[in-house]
């Protein structure tokens, strides 16, 4: 009988009170079990321990009883004169923002002349600027590595142009290699939201600006670039966040220790046994360093679903 | 229009012909409406560079040859002629084919629903559970896939063992990481909806799940599909989930397979597989397209910047 108790909504139409939660409720209780207490398991395992004999990961899950071993050796290994974890942090700041700098330098440009200059080609060049998205990212990695291989095309290409003796060993360790792959994975998801900043800037303004005498440059730096600022940082935080977490493509591309990125450690210790807490461990500490970009990407993406389709 | 304006730029500096050359130049050059030749070539160069290697890549999975970088003549070979070693006779990728497109179906028709109903739901309950509930799936949506992948590696191997790695476990998995996508587009089609055709019909003597069923519903619909299709293709390109996940090669799809073999041994039979699945995206995404088109006849073009917005952020 208490269902039957009725509410008005704001305007005034008169649902039962259990009628918006219920329709909520399998996709909510699917959030709660499979992501929320799967979130919850990495923690109970980062302050948890490992079975002397299994070398299985054990959980602790009363947060009162948290053993912080894991994080101190991940301190130790991170600060200590055995740093072996530190050199991968660097290599994984560096090579992330190395490949995030290329994907705006080369992105901004495409973008900006596909918002302004498309013209009549502007269906076909987005049509070709979102065909990446529709390729495997796999397939996108094997490519290069069949143009990159010792006969592939790029050194027939580099030899007969008498640029270089013999073939160049891409795909053995080399950050340059890593990082162009990087670029090329990642770079349509910075293209598409620079474009949708540039594509709103309206045109009478830059227009406007010309007739106020700004030059072609001026016009670019004081209109056109304060305008799309918003869009080459969400730009930069969707390409940002899952470069933090690649590991492929250091593994297809370079597969050497010497690239090794934060995501293959993780990696590599999620799967040796004995290792699951400074795995667990790791993934928190890699959650907590992407806090501030998660967080500015969940409220565009909120605001983005406010403007509608 | 660009044809007026430029003769209307070429009167203002003179009549072009008259000009040495170096001084017609500059003029054109520095006319304001001249159109961006180094842009241009640059936007070119890069979509050939984006586009190419792929395009090279597919070209050799038709090799008759072993080589992924000599053409040797077309043939079938690698697709099903190969007695051994192509598509259709390699157990581990015909496996991995399957698997791919069996996760991509089932997480679809799992995943759409209950985003749908959580969308709508979410939508219109107020109050503190719902907006904690609307971060949480925005949170599963952000979150690095990396991150979720070993969450849901350490869940299924420790608190719920009974689910076991392979397929249950892959779908759950897939499921969750998903299952945002019909959300926020199904959310954004409906705050731009308004509520005022529900109320109508209400007003007219609808009952509320009438009202729900036949109005909304169908208004839905071009969201419901196009996130259909987003899934689906998302679920063909996963990687990290559904390796943490998967049992053994009976149980790898098609991008676990290529990441296995592309630094071993590949023939171009790992090209004829990927190729197939572009075929495949691309098929869903043209489907998806001209059936979005079809759905949303006559309201074209008023939302088309907020809508690659939306597509950019996801």
């Amino acid at each position: 009988m208490r269902r039957r108790r009725r509410r008005a909504n704001e305007h005034g139409i008169w649902y039962p009170r259990w009628y918006w939660p219920g329709l909520a409720s399998p996709g909510a209780l699917w959030l709660l079990v499979l992501f929320l207490v799967p979130l919850y398991t990495v923690l109970a395992i980062s302050f948890g321990t490992i079975d002397p004999i299994f070398r299985d990961a054990v959980p602790i899950w009363d947060p009162l009883r948290w053993n912080s071993a894991a994080f101190i050796d991940i301190l130790h290994k991170l600060a200590g004169s055995h740093s072996f974890l530190l050199p991968p942090v660097e290599r994984t700041l560096i090579y992330v923002c190395a490949a995030t700098a290329l994907c705006l330098v080369i992105g901004y440009p495409v973008a900006y002349f596909v918002a302004r200059y498309g013209g009549k080609q502007r269906g076909l060049l987005l049509v070709l600027l979102i065909a990446p998205f529709w390729v495997s990212y796999m397939m996108r990695m094997l490519a290069w590595i069949n143009l990159l291989g010792s006969d592939g095309w790029v050194n027939r290409g580099l030899q007969l142009l008498h640029l270089v003796p013999h073939p160049i060993n891409w795909l053995a360790g080399d950050p340059i290699t890593v990082v162009l792959g990087l670029v090329y994975g990642y770079i349509p998801y910075m293209i598409l939201p620079l474009f949708a900043g540039l594509d709103r800037i309206d045109p009478a303004l830059l227009e406007a600006a010309r007739d106020l005498g700004a030059g072609r440059l001026h016009t670019f730096l004081r209109v056109t670039l304060p305008m799309s600022k918003q869009a080459i940082l969400a730009g930069m935080v969707i390409v940002t966040l899952p470069m933090f977490g690649d590991y492929f493509t250091n593994d297809l591309l370079s597969g050497s220790p010497r690239t090794a990125m934060i995501g293959n450690v993780i990696d590599d210790s999620v799967l040796t046994p004995g290792q699951g807490t400074d795995a667990a461990a790791l993934v928190i500490l890699l959650t907590l360093l992407l806090t501030i970009p998660m967080i500015y990407y969940l409220r565009s993406t909120a605001k983005a679903m406010r403007e509608g389709v | 229009m660009q044809k007026g304006i430029d003769a209307a730029a070429s009167s203002i500096s003179g009549s072009s012909r008259y000009l040495r050359p170096g001084v017609w130049l500059s003029r054109r050059w520095s006319s304001p409406w001249r159109r961006p030749l180094v842009l241009g070539t640059f936007t070119w160069i890069y979509l050939a560079w984006s586009i190419l290697p792929v395009g090279i890549a597919m070209l050799f999975s038709f090799n008759s040859g072993r080589s992924r970088s000599a053409w040797q003549g077309f043939s079938w070979r690698w697709y099903f002629g190969d007695p051994t070693g192509s598509v259709l006779h390699d157990p581990t990728l015909h496996a991995a084919l399957i698997q791919s497109l069996r996760l991509a179906g089932l997480t679809t028709l799992v995943a759409v629903p209950l985003g749908v109903l959580f969308a709508i739901g979410i939508d219109r309950w107020r109050g503190r559970a719902a907006t904690s509930l609307n971060f949480l799936m925005l949170l599963s949506f952000v979150i690095p896939e990396l991150i979720l992948g070993v969450a849901l590696l350490f869940v299924f191997s420790n608190l719920f063992d009974f689910i076991h790695l392979g397929t249950p476990a892959q779908l759950l998995g897939l499921i969750t990481f998903e299952i945002s996508y019909p959300v926020i587009i199904v959310r954004a089609r409906m705050l731009s909806l308004g509520k005022e055709l529900e109320e109508a019909a209400m007003d007219l003597g609808a009952p509320p799940t009438h009202a729900l069923r036949r109005v909304l519903m169908p208004m839905l619909y071009p969201a419901i599909f196009a996130s259909a299709v987003l899934v689906f293709a998302s679920v063909i390109d996963d990687f990290i989930i559904v390796r943490y996940l998967s049992l053994d090669a009976s149980t790898e799809p098609m991008s676990v397979a290529i990441y296995n073999t592309a630094r071993a041994s590949p023939t171009p039979a790992l090209n004829a597989l990927a190729s197939i699945m572009v075929v495949v995206s691309f098929v869903a995404a043209v489907v998806g397209i001209l059936t979005y088109r079809w759905l949303t006849k006559g309201e074209r073009g008023k939302n088309d910047s907020a809508a690659v917005n939306l597509a950019a952020q996801i």
